[in-house]
C-alpha cells in the first residue's frame, strides 16, 4: 500500500508492467519490489528445495527469496533480482522455480519431506546402488535443481566491455562514499564513485533522517558538475584485482525495454591509483521457526520501502529488534501512519519511547499463516504473547560488507562490540574501508570517515589533501545485543535462498563437519546465488555455538569475485559472432568468394578449400581437379598467409646461422634455402624458406600457424642472447600479397604477364621483376612438386594481380587451386606442415638430422644430440599406401600383434587420395619406420572403424629426385 | 593485473605473453655437459615468495621482459629488459 | 606506371557517423620502418632531425618499439644505421573523430585514452581488441593502424563500440 507523500518515485509517471501475467501499475522510480509491495503482492517465489512460499526480504542485490525472470522479445532473463529490478513500461516478469503456479506448486510436496531432506542428503541417499547414479539419480536431481530457466535460442541483445582509470574509486555513494568522493574531487583528483543501485546516496536515501534531503541534493550536483569525477549508478563494483584493478558491472540497459543496440549490461575493468570501499553494510536476519514466511523482512529494508518507495509492506506491523537503529524504523512507520502493533527488543534494558506497545527481553519464538504471515507468538519480559500482524520486520544488526576486501584471500577480522566481521587495513593493497564497511554505523562516523580516508589515499598518491567540512549528522550509538537464533521447535532459516535451517548447520556439526568450509559444503549454506550475503555470519553464530568455539575461531569462509552474479553475456561482450576473434582476409577473398569456393580457417585467416567448376558436386571431385591441373598445366594459389619476416643487418646472416639449424651465412646473394628451426629442447618449432635478397638482407618465411611464435621466438633470441648483433627485423606477411604459380605451364604464365620475359631463373633463386608496371619479388620454389614459384606485390595490388593470374592460368587450361588440392601435392611430395611438426618430432624424426649443421652452435642443437631423442626407439615419417581410403590419427600395429596400447608402432599425421598416383596415401610416424620401408603394417582406426593393412615406404611418393622441380 | 614495460609505462597484463622462469636466459655453453642442459631447461624452484619471470611485451613494442614478483602477495617488484640487462653486452 | 589497381584495405567502407563522431578509412600513404642498429641512434637522430621517445609522436616519425619508428614517408637512406622497411601496404589505417571517439576506443583498448592522459603526439602499441595495432593521437582524431587482413574486424570492433555508444545517448543515458 502506498503512503501518500512518502517516496523518492516520481508520481507522474504511472508504469504499467505484469507479473506472472496480471497487469500491475507502478511508478517510474519503483522496483519491481516496491511495485508489487506496492499492489499488495506478498508472494513472489518458491524457495530452492522445499519450494516454501517467498516474500521480500530485503531491498537490494542481497535479495535470496524475491527471484524472477524478465522477459523481452529476444531473451529470458532468470534469477533478477526483484529488489534491483527497475520497473518499465510494459515490462513482463515470472516467478520462477514453480510448477503449474506460483500459488499452487507441486513441488512444494519436498515441504512435508523434510525431515529426511536435510543437509547431507544427496551424500546419503544417492550413493546405491551404484549404477543408479547416472542413468537415474543425476537426471532426477538435474531436473529438480536450480531456479530461473533460460531461453534456449541465442541471446541477440548487446553487451559491452570497457575499460576505465581514475586516481580515486570510489564504492559505494552513501555517506561515507560522498565524503570521500567529495574530498577527493574538490582536491583535483580524478574520481570514479560507483553505486549499485539506480540512484545515489546509498542509505541516506533510505534514512530520510538522518542529513537534511538538501546535503545529499547540493553534494551529487556537484559532484555531476565536476569534470574530474565521474558518477557511474548501476554499477556494481564485483572483484578486486591485482596492481589496483576492478572489475564492476553496469545494469546499462535493463529497466528498459530491450533496445537495437543498446547495451544490457557493460563489464568494466576500472584501474585505480586508489580505492575506497565504502559498501556500506547487510542487515542480518535472526533465525526463529518459521522465519521464512511472505510478510516477515528486515527491517531496513522496510525503511527503505517507506522512505524511498513511498509503501508500507504491511497494516499491522511488529518489529523484532535487538538494536536500536532497528527501533528507528518503527518510529518512521509510526510518523507515516503506520499502525505498528509491538516492538518486541530482545535486549532487557532497552528503551521503550515509541507511541507503541514495546516489548523488552523479547523473543519471537514461531510464526503462523499459510501463503502470508498472520500471527507471530514468542516471549517477553512479561510472558508469552501472541500478536497478530501481517508485516514482522526482524534486525539482528549489521554485517559490515567485507567482500572485497577479502578478494584477495585476506580474512576479515572479529570486532566482538559489533558482533560483526570488519576488515582491516592492507587486506588489498590501495584498498580502504570506511564507514558502516568498516564497522563505523552512525551517518557521522561515515562521513568523517569517508573524508579521512580519502585525504590519506590523496596523501598515498602524492596529491593535495586539502580537509573538508562535514556536514551536521547524527551520531547515535548501535547498541547491539547479539542475537543469532532464537530457541525452538521448528526449522528457523539461515539461508533462504538455499533452504539451510539451524538444524541443519547443528547436523553439520555432530556429523563432524566442524570447518566452516566443510560446513559450507555440507549443507551449501552460502552456495546459492546470494552467496550467503544474508546467511554467512548468522550459519558462523550457529556453528560456533554447536561446537563450542568461538566465532573469531570459527572464521569464515572465503570470499571469492563476484561479488554480485556477472552474466556471462556480459563477461563475453563483443564476443559473438564477427567478434569472437580477428578475421584475417586474403587480397583474393573476393575473387575466390566470386568462384564459389568454400572458404575454411587457417587461424584466424580464410582460404579457399577448393574452386568448385559446373557439375562438381563434392569436393573431392574438385579437389582431383585442381591437383592433375597442377601437375599438367598450371594452377594459381594465394599463399600470403605464410609468415615473412624482413630481417637486416651485417649481422643477419650470423643470427640466421643461430637460429636455425642449417648454415645460412653461405647462402649467395639471390638464393633460396629451406631451413629448420628446432626449439631449445631440440624439437622442431618451424620450417620454412628464407631468401637471401642482399648481402646483409634476407627474407624468412614461416608457416601460416607458427608465424607470431617465430617472431616471439627471434626477439628472445636476439634480446637474450645477441642483443649486441648488428641485425634488426619486422614482419612483413601484410605488405606483401604472395601466390604461388606452379605446374609445367607455370613459366609460360608468368611471362605473360611481367614486364621482362624471365630469363634463367634456376629452382630456389629469388629476385626482383616488375609485373604489369609493379615491382615485385619473385621466387622459385616449390610446394606442390612441380616448377614453381611465388611472385609477390605489395599487398594494395594483390586482388588485381590475383584476378589477372587467374585469367590468363584459365587460357592455359589452369585455374585456381584451393587448400585441399595444395595439401594433396604436399602429401604426394611428402612436404612436412604442422600435422607432422607438431611440437613433438625432432629433426631426426622427420629424416633431417643432417640439417643440423655440424660446425656451429644453434638454437636446440645441445638438446637435439641428447639421448633418447635419436634412435631406432624414435617414431619416424614413413609413407603409407593403402587401397582404401584411411584416416588421419590413426594408430598404427605390427600386423600379428593384438591391438591394444603397448604394441603402438605409431600414428598417421595426414592423409590423402592422390589422383596422381591412383591410390591413398598417408604421412606417418612410425617406431624405427626408416628401417621398415617396404614392410606392412596394420593401420587402425577406431572412430572411423577401419582396420587395414598399408604398405610402408619412403615419405617422398612422388618424383624423389625432384627432376620436375628443375625443369 | 598490471605490468610496467620499461618502454611503454604501465599496462594491462593482456598486452603480455608469460613465458615462464628466467632460467631461460642462462643458456649454458654449446659443449656444457647434458645435466647443465636439463637443468636450464628444465628443473624450476616453485617458491612461495619473490621469483622471477620472463614476459613478453607480445601486444606492445615486442620488448622481453624479466618480471620480479611476488606468487604470495603478487606485487610486482620490478621489471627490466632482458636486452639491457647486467652483464649483456649492448 | 602499374596497369594494375591499388585497392585500399576497406575500400568499399563508407563512413559510419554515430554519436557525432565518424569512423572513416585514413589514406596516410607510403610507411617505412625505421629500426635502428646498436649505437647508432645518435647518427639517425642526426639525419632525421630527432627519433621520437617511446609513445612519442614527432613529427611524422611514429614511435613502434625499441629504438624503433615507422616514418610516415619514403625511406630516408639510412644504410649501415638502420633497417628500414616498406610497411606501406601492411597496415589498414581507420581515423576516429568526434566527441566520443576517446570513449568509443575504451572500449577497446586497455588503455587511459582520456585527453589530458593520452594527448596530441601521443601514441601507443596496444591491442584493439584482440589484434595488434598502433594508436596514435592527432589533434582532433585518433588515427588506429592495423595489420591490413584485420582491417573489417577492426572497423567492425569499432562500430559495434560506436553503436552501443550511441544508444546511450538515445536513451539518455
Amino acid at each position: 500500500m502506498r503512503i501518500a507523500g512518502k517516496g523518492l518515485i516520481d508520481r507522474t509517471e504511472p508504469v504499467t508492467f505484469t507479473f506472472d501475467g496480471t497487469r500491475y501499475h507502478g511508478f517510474k522510480g519503483d522496483t519491481l519490489a516496491s511495485a508489487l509491495m506496492a499492489n499488495g503482492v506478498r508472494l513472489v517465489g518458491r524457495s530452492f528445495k522445499y519450494h516454501r512460499p517467498r516474500g521480500i526480504l530485503t531491498a537490494g542485490p542481497e535479495e535470496p527469496n524475491a527471484m524472477v525472470e524478465v522477459l523481452d522479445n529476444s531473451s529470458q532473463t532468470p534469477n533478477t533480482r526483484a529488489t534491483v529490478q527497475e520497473i518499465y513500461e510494459g515490462m513482463a516478469a515470472q516467478s520462477q522455480n514453480r510448477w503449474p503456479s506460483l500459488r499452487y506448486d507441486v513441488m512444494a510436496v519436498n515441504d512435508l519431506a523434510a525431515p529426511i531432506l536435510g543437509a547431507g542428503f544427496y551424500y546419503k541417499t544417492f550413493m546405491w546402488p551404484r549404477a543408479f547414479w547416472e542413468g537415474l539419480y543425476e537426471p532426477l536431481i538435474r531436473r529438480a535443481a536450480g531456479l530461473g530457466k533460460l531461453k534456449p535460442q541465442h541471446e541477440t541483445a548487446s553487451y559491452e566491455k570497457a575499460f576505465a582509470f581514475c586516481d580515486l574509486l570510489v564504492i559505494g555513494s552513501g555517506p561515507a562514499g560522498l565524503m570521500a568522493a567529495l574530498t577527493a574531487a574538490r582536491n583535483g583528483a580524478d574520481v570514479i564513485l560507483a553505486e549499485q543501485d539506480s540512484v545515489m546516496g546509498g542509505r541516506l536515501v533510505a534514512q530520510d533522517n538522518a542529513l537534511g534531503a538538501g546535503w545529499l541534493t547540493t553534494t551529487l550536483a556537484e559532484l555531476k558538475n565536476l569534470p574530474n569525477v565521474r558518477l557511474m549508478p548501476r554499477t556494481t563494483v564485483v572483484g578486486a584485482y591485482d596492481q589496483g584493478t576492478y572489475a564492476a558491472l553496469e545494469r546499462v540497459g535493463l529497466h528498459l525495454p530491450n533496445t537495437l543496440h543498446l547495451p544490457r549490461e557493460c563489464f568494466w575493468r576500472i584501474v585505480a591509483g586508489q580505492a575506497i570501499m565504502a559498501t556500506g553494510a547487510l542487515e542480518r536476519p535472526i533465525a526463529f521457526s518459521n522465519n521464512d514466511r511472505p510478510g516477515i523482512m528486515l527491517a531496513s529494508a522496510a525503511q527503505t520501502y517507506l522512505n524511498r518507495f513511498g509503501v508500507t509492506p504491511g497494516q499491522k506491523v511488529t518489529l523484532f529488534a535487538t538494536n536500536d537503529h532497528a527501533r528507528t524504523v518503527a518510529r518512521q512507520l509510526i510518523a507515516a501512519g503506520v499502525k505498528v502493533v509491538a516492538i518486541l527488543d530482545s535486549r532487557p534494558d532497552a528503551s521503550a519511547v515509541e507511541d507503541c506497545p514495546v516489548y523488552l527481553s523479547a523473543a519471537v519464538t514461531d510464526t503462523q499463516g499459510r501463503r502470508t504471515l498472520s500471527q507471530i507468538s514468542g516471549h517477553h519480559a512479561g510472558g508469552d504473547f501472541q500478536i497478530e500482524t501481517d508485516c514482522l520486520l526482524m534486525s539482528g544488526g549489521w554485517n559490515p560488507l567485507v567482500n572485497l576486501a577479502c578478494h584477495h584471500n585476506a580474512k576479515p577480522s572479529w570486532r566482538e562490540d559489533i558482533a560483526a566481521f570488519v576488515p582491516h587495513p592492507g587486506m588489498v593493497p590501495g584498498l580502504h574501508a570506511a564507514g558502516a564497511a568498516n564497522g563505523r554505523f552512525s551517518t557521522h562516523a561515515a562521513l568523517s570517515e569517508g573524508r579521512d580516508t580519502a585525504l590519506a589515499a590523496l596523501t598515498a598518491m602524492g596529491k593535495p589533501a586539502q580537509t573538508q567540512a562535514l556536514p551536521e549528522a547524527e551520531d547515535a550509538p548501535y547498541r547491539l545485543q547479539a542475537l543469532w537464533q532464537v530457541p525452538g521447535k521448528g526449522r528457523a532459516w539461515i539461508d533462504f535462498a538455499n533452504d539451510v535451517t539451524v538444524k541443519d548447520v547443528k547436523q553439520s556439526a555432530q556429523e563432524g563437519y566442524t570447518s566452516v568450509e566443510h560446513m559450507k559444503r555440507y549443507t551449501t549454506q552460502g552456495m546459492a546465488p546470494d552467496q550467503g550475503k544474508n546467511s554467512n555470519v548468522g550459519a558462523l553464530a550457529v556453528l560456533a555455538d554447536a561446537t563450542g568455539r568461538g566465532i573469531a575461531e570459527t572464521g569464515t569462509t572465503t570470499f571469492r569475485a563476484p561479488f554480485t552474479p556477472v552474466s556471462i553475456g556480459a563477461l563475453g561482450a563483443g564476443g559473438q559472432g564477427a567478434g569472437f576473434a580477428p578475421q584475417r582476409y586474403m587480397t583474393s577473398d573476393q575473387a575466390s568468394r566470386d568462384r564459389a569456393a568454400p572458404m575454411i580457417e587457417a587461424g584466424l585467416w580464410y582460404r579457399p578449400s577448393y574452386f568448385p567448376k559446373p557439375g562438381e558436386t563434392t569436393w573431392r571431385q574438385s579437389c582431383d581437379r585442381e591437383v592433375l591441373m597442377v601437375r599438367s598445366a598450371v594452377g594459381v594459389a594465394d599463399v600470403s598467409t605464410l609468415g615473412k619476416i624482413d630481417i637486416q643487418g651485417k649481422d643477419a646472416a650470423r643470427f640466421l646461422d643461430f637460429v636455425y639449424t642449417n648454415t645460412f651465412s653461405t647462402l649467395p646473394v639471390g638464393r633460396v634455402r629451406y631451413g629448420l628451426m628446432l626449439r631449445e629442447d631440440g624439437f622442431v618449432m618451424d620450417d620454412g624458406t628464407t631468401a637471401r635478397l642482399g648481402e646483409n638482407h634476407y627474407l624468412m618465411t614461416t608457416t601460416t600457424a607458427a608465424a607470431g611464435q617465430v617472431m616471439r621466438h627471434l626477439d628472445f633470441i636476439h634480446q637474450a642472447y645477441c642483443p649486441d648483433f648488428q641485425v634488426r627485423f619486422i614482419s612483413v606477411t601484410e605488405s606483401w600479397a604472395q601466390f604461388a604459380v606452379a605446374g609445367p605451364l607455370s613459366k609460360m604464365l608468368l611471362n605473360s604477364l611481367l614486364d621482362e620475359r624471365l630469363a634463367d631463373f634456376p629452382f630456389m633463386s629469388c629476385g626482383e621483376v616488375t609485373v604489369e608496371g609493379v615491382k615485385a619479388r619473385l621466387f622459385r620454389i616449390s610446394f606442390s612438386g612441380e616448377e614453381g614459384y611465388e611472385i609477390a606485390v605489395p599487398t594494395a595490388y594483390g586482388e588485381a594481380l590475383f584476378r589477372d593470374l587467374l585469367a590468363k592460368a584459365e587460357t592455359l587450361d589452369g585455374g585456381p587451386y584451393g587448400m585441399e588440392a595444395l595439401n594433396v601435392m604436399r602429401i604426394e611430395k611428402g612436404f612436412i606442415t604442422h600435422a607432422e611438426i607438431h611440437g613433438r618430432v625432432t629433426a631426426f624424426d622427420i629424416g633431417m638430422a643432417k640439417m643440423v649443421a655440424a660446425r656451429k652452435d644453434c638454437i636446440g642443437k645441445a638438446s637435439a644430440t641428447r639421448p633418447g631423442l635419436n634412435g631406432p626407439e624414435r617414431e619416424q615419417l614413413v609413407g603409407l599406401r593403402c587401397d582404401a581410403a584411411i584416416g588421419a590419427g590413426a594408430h598404427l600395429f605390427t600386423p600379428g600383434d593384438k591391438v591394444e596400447r603397448v604394441n603402438d608402432q605409431g600414428y598417421v599425421t595426414s592423409v590423402c587420395y592422390s589422383p596422381t598416383l591412383g591410390t591413398n596415401l598417408a604421412l606417418a610416424f612410425l617406431k624405427d619406420g626408416r628401417a621398415r620401408h617396404g614392410q606392412r603394417i596394420r593401420l587402425v582406426d577406431h572412430m572411423r572403424k577401419t582396420d587395414v593393412i598399408c604398405e610402408v615406404t619412403d615419405p617422398v611418393f612422388l618424383d624423389p629426385e625432384g627432376a620436375k622441380l628443375r625443369a | 593485473m598490471r605490468l610496467t614495460c620499461p618502454l611503454c609505462g604501465e599496462r594491462d597484463r593482456r598486452e603480455f605473453y608469460y613465458s615462464g622462469s628466467d632460467d631461460y636466459l642462462n643458456r649454458p655453453a654449446a659443449d656444457a655437459p647434458v645435466e647443465a642442459w636439463d637443468d636450464m631447461l628444465h628443473l624450476r624452484v616453485n617458491p612461495a615468495g619473490v621469483t622471477k619471470d620472463l614476459w613478453y611485451h607480445e601486444t606492445g613494442c615486442g620488448s622481453w621482459l624479466v618480471v620480479t614478483r611476488n606468487t604470495v602477495t603478487h606485487a610486482v617488484l620490478a621489471t627490466e629488459l632482458v636486452a639491457a640487462r647486467k652483464g649483456v653486452a649492448k | 606506371m602499374p596497369n594494375l589497381i591499388a585497392k585500399s584495405a576497406l575500400a568499399g567502407h563508407a563512413p559510419v557517423t554515430l554519436a557525432g563522431t565518424t569512423l572513416d578509412e585514413a589514406h596516410v600513404g607510403p610507411i617505412t620502418s625505421i629500426a635502428v642498429f646498436p649505437g647508432a641512434l645518435d647518427e639517425v637522430n642526426a639525419r632525421l632531425g630527432s627519433f621520437p621517445a617511446p609513445n612519442e609522436v614527432k613529427g611524422n616519425l611514429i614511435w613502434t618499439g625499441p629504438e624503433q619508428a615507422f616514418l610516415m614517408g619514403q625511406a630516408p637512406d639510412l644504410a649501415g644505421l638502420a633497417a628500414t622497411t616498406d610497411q606501406t601496404g601492411g597496415w589498414a589505417a581507420l581515423r576516429l573523430t568526434g566527441p566520443k571517439a576517446a570513449d568509443t576506443l575504451m572500449r577497446l583498448y586497455p588503455l587511459d585514452l582520456r585527453a589530458a592522459h593520452f594527448p596530441p603526439g601521443t601514441c601507443a602499441r596496444s591491442p584493439l581488441g584482440h589484434m595488434q595495432s598502433i594508436l596514435i593521437r592527432e589533434a582532433d582524431s585518433f588515427l588506429i593502424l592495423v595489420f591490413r587482413s584485420m582491417a573489417r574486424t577492426a572497423w567492425h570492433e569499432i562500430e559495434a563500440a560506436l553503436q552501443a555508444l550511441n544508444a546511450r545517448a538515445a536513451a539518455g543515458l
